[in-house]
């Protein structure tokens, strides 16, 4: 479980996280969302230790990381795998020597081997024949999905995702979040997704954490997002028109 | 920011760049690919300019040595040291610094902006020392042969030059070259160049490393790169004379 306790994180004189609290439950797929500039990006970086908290602190399983010495922060990075907004593949590699990076960086296991894992994952993300190419011979998709494969190559405990299919079409976004869903499912990863597609709140938030202006504005599952009275995230979730009617189907249906 | 805070900056990037490679095997194939990347791609520009800037600078030399009291051999003499003291340590290093330290700036930015440095970060890798360390050692390694190279070439240019114009003989020419000649100067010369080359590589790093922004940034960061790099290659150049030859 990844534990958040009063997070405070600025940048300057303003102020973007102001003392969120919230969990995120193990083997789940965890969503952060928000408005653009609600701090989603800051607070899914300070979760990863690209940002150092100046107040609070965030625990997995116990471990808070702000307090890790040289050695169990090297461990717990590579428990940790990331998706970027972009993708972030080294442009100058080859799909085959990105997913390889971490493997040829943190294990002694020989070149048959590791590439054997490679291959693996990316049969896992159904990216086939595609080991030589550059990621800018790549689609958005498929470099999102290269991602992903190098997100997991280590096995990693906790997978984060920053806005995963931004930039994709709805139909490849949906096969995205998809595999991410299957992914932490068959892995028992928990992830944390920050997005503000709705599809994705709708289809893989088994938890979700609402953020607005810095602040945690609610916390709750999928189900309860349909139920919930809470102004800023009804104006949020349900500002179109096609989500107003299947909230209404919802609670229809449900009463 | 100020002039002292970029400083600063700078020696704490220094001292993350140089720490222990985390794999040496990478570390090794980083190496390799930046001396082709940095060193043996710029072979070409480095041999075509020192060929043709020895020939002008002899020619010009012939020219202003018209006084017949005046030995044609100095025409040589006076190639040589223009070539071995300033023309190829410091006047190739200022190309390089352009070429080299553009490519640096761009490369490295380009990865900042694109969340490339973000993921070696989380991947616990120190991205200073992966991205920074091999740029520095490929080129303080590698840049004293390029310049030994141009000074080479450039006195060849020259001779090439006086046959081609009959402005003085190959005999003349080849007599001032051994003229009074100080293997200290070679010294001298690769001392200079293996400080610049730690400034063609660290600079540009600093600027590509540190970058804000989007695309305008990382054009911007490589024009200020290559503009303060000349600066401290002129000023370093200044000092190195004094301590060395005064």
């Amino acid at each position: 479980m990844i534990e958040v306790k009063n997070l405070h994180k600025g940048f300057g004189d303003v102020n973007v996280l102001k003392g969120i609290t919230a969990t995120f439950k193990p083997g789940k797929t965890n969503l952060i969302i928000g408005q653009s500039g609600s701090g989603k990006t800051v607070f899914l970086k300070s979760l990863i230790g690209l940002h150092t908290p100046e107040e609070g602190t965030i625990s997995f399983d116990g471990r808070i990381n702000t307090k890790f010495t040289a050695n169990e922060k090297q461990q717990w990075r590579q428990e940790i795998g990331m998706v970027f907004q972009g993708s972030a593949l080294f442009d100058s590699q080859t799909v085959e020597d990105n997913v390889m990076f971490p493997l040829k960086m943190f294990t002694k296991q020989s070149h048959k081997e590791m590439l054997d894992r490679v291959n693996f994952v990316l049969d896992r993300v159904n990216l086939k024949n595609s080991n030589k190419k550059l990621p800018a011979e790549l689609s958005g998709g498929m470099q999102k999905r290269v991602a992903i494969a190098r997100a997991i190559v280590m096995n990693p405990k906790y997978l984060f995702c920053d806005e995963p299919n931004s930039g994709l079409d709805p139909q490849t976004a949906i096969v995205i979040d998809n595999l991410i869903q299957e992914i932490t499912d068959e892995y028992n990863i928990t992830t944390v997704i920050n997005t503000h597609d709705m599809n994705s709140v709708m289809e893989i938030g088994e938890k979700i954490v609402f953020l607005k202006d810095g602040r945690k504005a609610w916390e709750g599952s999928s189900e309860e997002i349909f139920k919930t009275d809470n102004e800023a995230v009804v104006s949020f979730v349900y500002s179109s028109n096609l989500f107003k009617k299947v909230r209404e189907a919802y609670l229809k249906e449900t009463k | 920011m100020n002039y002292i805070e970029h400083i600063g900056k700078y020696f704490l990037m220094l001292s993350r760049v140089f720490r222990k490679p985390q794999r040496s095997k990478v570390f090794y194939e980083a190496f390799l690919k930046e001396i082709e990347d940095l060193g043996l791609k710029s072979l070409g520009i480095i041999m075509f300019i020192s060929f043709f800037i020895g020939g002008v600078i002899a020619l010009q030399t012939a020219l202003n040595l018209e006084n017949p009291f005046i030995p044609k051999s100095l025409v040589g003499f006076a190639a040589k040291r223009s070539i071995i003291l300033e023309f190829a340590p410091t006047f190739c290093s200022i190309i390089l610094a352009g070429k080299v330290g553009s490519y640096i700036t761009s490369s490295i930015g380009t990865m900042r902006v694109t969340e490339q440095i973000d993921a070696l970060e989380v991947m616990g890798i120190n991205s200073l020392n992966y991205l920074v360390l091999p740029k520095v050692l490929s080129t303080v390694f590698f840049y004293p042969f390029l310049i030994l190279l141009a000074m080479f070439l450039g006195v060849f240019g020259g001779w090439v030059a006086g046959m081609v114009s009959g402005l003085f003989t190959g005999a003349d020419y080849i007599e001032g070259i051994q003229l009074d000649f100080k293997p200290f100067l070679i010294t001298y010369a690769i001392i200079k160049t293996l400080v610049f080359a730690f400034l063609i590589a660290t600079v540009p790093s600093y600027h590509g490393y540190y970058v804000k922004g989007g695309s305008i940034a990382v054009g911007r960061a490589s024009t200020q790169s290559v503009v303060w790099t000349t600066i401290l290659i002129v000023i370093a150049n200044y000092f190195l004379t004094q301590m060395l030859l005064t």
